[in-house]
Parts: structure tokens; C-alpha cells; sequence
């Protein structure tokens, strides 16, 4: 109960904040539009107020405040706008409908979904060999470290190039840069998880004089498992990244990512923050069900208490 | 064939120095020692006298550096390969993903054993340790003596006939380690193992050894091998025996001796 309000404390000032400065990065619309409406405004040429400081303009403008709330295409939206639109664009659309965020949303989604399981399965194959083979030790984790220095903002019109000329578009592009984005929390966890377990339990196995498969199955498997949904965790809110970068360069028509370049396209900051905001509760819906899955795993193996 | 008796464990001028970024350590300098069919051998001596190295080298976790060790007259490694020890770790060292059933179903698992024979042999040492009715829980619920109960059925379950156990009873408080101490002679009357035992504790090692081999540091090395003149029947009051006191005393003689060379 008191972790709720606390929780509920942070978002309402998050929220507060939010309004406040709301104020300062639209006044000078509202007053310019206020103007042109035959509104009285402090300085009254707009050439004057371009050099004066958005809060002094507020202070002078005080009537003018409500509407930096209000405005069709505002800087920064306000939270209730966001909130509105959300609505407006999940709720209050058919989901075949073009305009709905679930429509887009789950566009984006099955990208991710299919971008999560090759980044994860590649990632677990990496990590079982580079745990197995020293060679593949030596040769694989440097690449694997330096593919993620790459800027995947950079990286991924060329994938989707290269991809485009052998034929290869839709969904596989963009979950081929989800993948991109999550096997490597997948192999970096996998890989200290594997070894996670200590000298003297791989030398017990020794004394039972047990193969490497067996050691990996009844040990080094079991033993990465809290290690894996840590790693799946983060993996799953890379996926979608790197999905939503995806649609960036292709001048996509749906998912997420059409809707925010479409948004800046034409201005419309309102849908750029709710396909933001939806982008977000993703997110948040993907790493608290793994979460979930997670509990009940470790709960059923007795790992949980 | 495996008449009291027979030796089953012998050290020959056995070496082993590691080498480190400290520089070599010697840690065993040649021990010599023969260990037979059905003893329960202690190996007694202040920390870095190598005696978990010495054990180690008889279970082919480590191999020396010079001299012989056969074990049932094979190598240690090809020892280990037919499956010839229990390994009793100081910490029990259970896996906290399987109920205690599960974890002493590990090496039968690799072993290959049937899974009715699994369930039989569970039962059993269960029974043995002392911890029938507790197959179904998690380690974390157990206290740690009833952990390291359980490490020892795991160790019993498969037919070694050898058990080797470093500091089994370490970290238990006096009461518990007695009482573990009983049961393990018990088990020991009732299975006949040859037991190669490590431990800090001298009343220990007189409690429970048919021969108990003082070691001394720098280097590793045998000082003492006391025959134990006791009867293989030892209730708890043993200890106040004057042949328990007199064999407790020679064990401290020979420490003091190991003791006073670095001195
Ligand atoms: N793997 C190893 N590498 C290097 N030195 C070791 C290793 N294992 C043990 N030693 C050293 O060998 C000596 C004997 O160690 P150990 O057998 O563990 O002693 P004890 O069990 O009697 O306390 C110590 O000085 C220890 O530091
Ligand atoms: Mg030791």
C-alpha cells in the first residue's frame, strides 16, 4: 500500500512537471495564434517577442496559459492530449482500422516477437559454444561485442538495402534488426550463467565421472536459468527498438515506427508522443510478462522461495 | 575378494608441487601410505598441510607431480572412470533446483540406473542418513546438518567403495557434528567402505579412525600414523576412555612436532 502511493506520488509530480512545462515551449504559438484571433498580447508584434524569454512571455500572458494546453499542433503536447489520443486512436478504433494504434502496435509486435526468438535462440547457441569451445571463445565474443558498438540507426537501412535486393522484405527485415539488437544480452547472460556454477559442483560431476552433455544438461543448463530471464528481459526490450528502427528508413506504412515518422513528417506531435507512449506500454506489457514467466519457471524448479 | 585387509589405497613417494605466479608451492612432499580394504582413515593437520590436496589426488581431481598412487591397483583416474568414490565436499553442494530425492538421484541418473532402482536406492540411503520422509523437499528447507546428511546419501547412493570427505562436518556447530559423528560410524559398521576422512578437529579424528595420519605445512608431509588401538564399537563416552585421551595425545605430539619445524 505505501510502495502504491509512493508510485502514485512520482507520477502525479512526473505529471505536474509535465504541464509546467507545457507553458514555456508552446507560448509562443498560443500567443502568435491568440494574436491573430485579435487577442490582446504583451509584446503585441511578434518580431518583439521572438527575443524575449518564453517564462517572462507567460508571466505577461498569464490568460493565454490555459490554452498552451489546447493547442491542434503543440510542441509538446500536453499529458491529457497524449491520453486522449491513446484513447481515442486503441479504444475508439476497429483495429483493421489504418488510424488504430492497436493495428499498428501489433504490426510492430509480431516483428518483434520473430526478431526476439532468432535474436534469443542465436544467443543461446552462442553462448553453449563459446562455453564449450575455447576457440569459439576467442572468435566469437569479440565480434559479438563489436556488432553492438555499431549505431544500428546506421546500420539498419543498410540490412534492409541488402535484404531488398535478394528479394527479402516485409516482416524479415525489421526482425532481422530486432534479432540484431537482442542476442547479445541473450549470449553475454547465457554465457555467466553457464559458468555460473562453481569448481567444486563441476568437480563433484567429475567424481560421478559424468560427459559433458550431462554436465550440461543436469547442471550448466539449470544453473543459467535465473541468468537467461534477466538476459530475456532486457533482450525483449531491445527487440522492440530494433523493430520500430526498422520501419524508420523504409518510409513504412504501419507499426509504430510509420506512425512516429509520419507523425514528425506532418507535425502531428500528438500522435508522435502516443505512438511513443504505446511504444512504451509494449514494452512494459513484454518485460512484465516475462517477468511473470520467470516467476513461475523459477517457482516450479524450487528456486523461488 | 575384498577381504579385510587388502590394500586398496597406496601412496609411493608421492610429490605434487603447483605452480603459481607466486612460484611453485609444494604442497605434498613424499607421502607415503597405504590405505586398507575397510579402514576409516583421518587426515589431521593445520590449514595448507594439503590434506584436501591429497584427497584430490586419490579422487584424480589433481594429479601429481611425482611418485606412485594406485587405487584397487589402478591409476586414480582409471579409478574414477569405474566409478569408485563418493566425494563428500565441505559444503553440501546440493542443487537447489531438485528436492533432496532428485539431488541423491543425480549420480544414479548418470550412472544409468533404472528408475525403479533410482527410487530403491533413494529410499535406502535416505533411511541410512537418517532422512526418510524428507525426499520431497527443497534444499533450502532443510537446516545445514540435514544438507549435508543428505550430501553424504548422494555420496552413498551409488556403490563406490570408497568415500572420501573433505571436512565434512566443518561448518556444523559441536552437537550436531557428535551426532553426525555417531551415525557416520554406524553407516560406516553397516556398509563397510574404506572412508579417507579430513578434519581439523583432533577428538574427531580419534572418534572416528581406525588410522589417522597427522600431516604438517611447508611442505605437505605425513608426520604420524597412528594405528588406533580402540574397538570398532564406540559409543559417544569413548572419549573419556584413558585410551581415547592417550591416542588424542600423540595425535597433539604430533602436531606440536609438524608444528615446531617452521618455528
Ligand atoms: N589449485 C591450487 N593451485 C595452487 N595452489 C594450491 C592449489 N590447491 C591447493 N594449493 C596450495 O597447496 C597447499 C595445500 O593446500 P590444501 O591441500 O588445500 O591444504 P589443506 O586442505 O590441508 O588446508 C596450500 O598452500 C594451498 O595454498
Ligand atoms: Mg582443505
Amino acid at each position: 500500500m505505501k510502495q502504491i502511493i509512493a508510485v502514485l506520488t512520482v507520477i502525479a509530480a512526473l505529471v505536474v512537471v509535465w504541464y509546467a512545462a507545457c507553458i514555456p515551449m508552446n507560448i509562443k504559438g498560443v500567443l502568435t495564434e491568440q494574436e491573430r484571433a485579435g487577442a490582446e498580447v504583451q509584446p503585441p508584434s511578434a518580431k518583439d517577442r521572438r527575443d524575449l524569454s518564453e517564462i517572462g512571455l507567460a508571466l505577461n500572458n498569464s490568460f493565454a496559459i490555459p490554452a498552451t494546453w489546447e493547442q491542434d499542433r503543440p510542441r509538446l503536447p500536453a499529458p491529457h492530449q497524449v491520453a486522449i489520443e491513446l484513447w481515442e486512436t486503441t479504444v475508439q478504433k476497429k483495429i483493421t482500422s489504418k488510424r488504430s494504434l492497436i493495428y499498428h502496435g501489433w504490426v510492430t509486435l509480431s516483428a518483434t516477437m520473430l526478431g526476439f526468438a532468432i535474436g534469443t535462440g542465436l544467443g543461446i547457441l552462442l553462448a553453449v559454444g563459446i562455453v564449450h569451445s575455447r576457440v569459439m571463445d576467442l572468435s566469437v565474443m569479440p565480434w559479438a561485442i563489436v556488432s553492438q558498438t555499431i549505431p544500428i540507426i546506421a546500420l539498419a537501412p543498410m540490412i534492409i538495402v541488402v535484404l531488398y535486393s535478394v528479394g527479402i522484405q516485409g516482416i524479415i527485415p525489421k526482425a532481422i534488426i530486432s534479432a540484431y539488437l537482442s542476442f547479445f544480452p541473450v549470449v553475454v547472460g547465457m554465457v555467466k550463467g553457464l559458468r555460473s556454477p562453481d569448481a567444486m559442483q563441476l568437480d563433484l560431476l567429475r567424481t560421478y565421472n559424468a560427459s559433458r552433455s550431462q554436465g550440461f544438461w543436469k547442471l550448466r543448463l539449470p544453473a543459467s536459468m535465473p541468468y537467461l530471464f534477466t538476459s530475456l528481459k532486457i533482450g525483449v526490450a531491445a527487440s522492440l527498438v530494433g523493430a520500430i528502427v526498422g520501419e524508420l528508413p523504409t518510409g513504412a506504412v504501419a507499426g509504430l515506427g510509420a506512425r512516429l515518422l509520419a507523425g514528425s513528417y506532418y507535425g502531428q506531435t500528438v500522435q508522435i508522443w502516443s505512438a511513443l507512449f504505446a511504444a512504451a506500454i509494449l514494452a512494459a506489457c513484454l518485460v512484465g510478462l516475462l517477468g511473470l514467466i520467470e516467476r513461475a519457471v523459477l517457482k516450479r524448479m524450487g528456486m523461488a522461495q | 575378494m575384498n577381504e579385510a585387509g587388502t590394500t586398496v589405497i597406496e601412496a609411493r613417494n608421492l610429490d605434487l608441487t603447483f605452480q603459481t605466479n607466486d612460484g611453485p608451492i609444494h604442497a605434498l612432499k613424499d607421502v607415503n601410505l597405504a590405505i586398507n580394504k575397510g579402514d576409516f582413515v583421518s587426515f589431521i593437520g593445520p590449514s595448507g598441510c594439503g590434506k584436501t590436496t591429497f584427497l584430490r589426488c586419490i579422487a584424480a581431481l589433481e594429479t601429481p607431480t611425482g611418485g606412485a598412487l594406485t587405487v584397487n591397483g589402478m591409476t586414480p583416474d582409471e579409478a574414477r572412470r569405474s566409478r569408485a568414490y563418493g566425494y563428500v565436499f565441505q559444503a553440501a553442494g546440493l542443487y537447489p533446483w531438485r528436492t533432496i530425492a532428485k539431488n541423491i538421484k543425480l549420480p544414479l541418473e548418470i550412472m544409468g540406473y533404472s528408475s525403479a532402482e533410482q527410487d530403491e536406492r533413494v529410499n535406502k540411503v535416505l533411511e541410512l542418513v537418517d532422512l526418510a520422509g524428507f525426499g520431497g523437499k527443497f534444499p533450502w528447507q532443510l537446516s545445514g546438518g540435514m544438507q549435508q546428511r543428505a550430501s553424504i546419501a548422494r555420496a552413498l547412493a551409488f556403490d563406490a567403495d570408497i568415500l572420501l570427505m573433505d571436512e565434512p562436518f566443518g561448518a556444523l556447530d559441536e552437537i550436531v557434528r557428535d551426532h553426525l559423528n555417531e551415525q557416520l560410524l554406524a553407516l560406516w559398521a553397516r556398509t563397510e567402505k574404506t572412508i579417507g576422512f579430513v578434519t581439523h578437529s583432533i577428538p574427531e579424528a580419534v572418534y572416528l579412525s581406525t588410522k589417522i595420519v597427522v600431516m604438517s605445512p611447508r611442505p605437505g608431509r605425513i608426520t604420524d600414523v597412528i594405528d588406533s588401538p580402540l574397538p570398532k564399537e564406540r559409543p559417544l563416552d569413548i572419549r573419556d576412555t584413558p585410551e581415547f585421551i592417550e591416542v588424542a595425545h600423540r595425535v597433539r605430539e604430533g602436531l606440536r612436532a609438524g608444528h615446531g619445524d617452521d618455528v
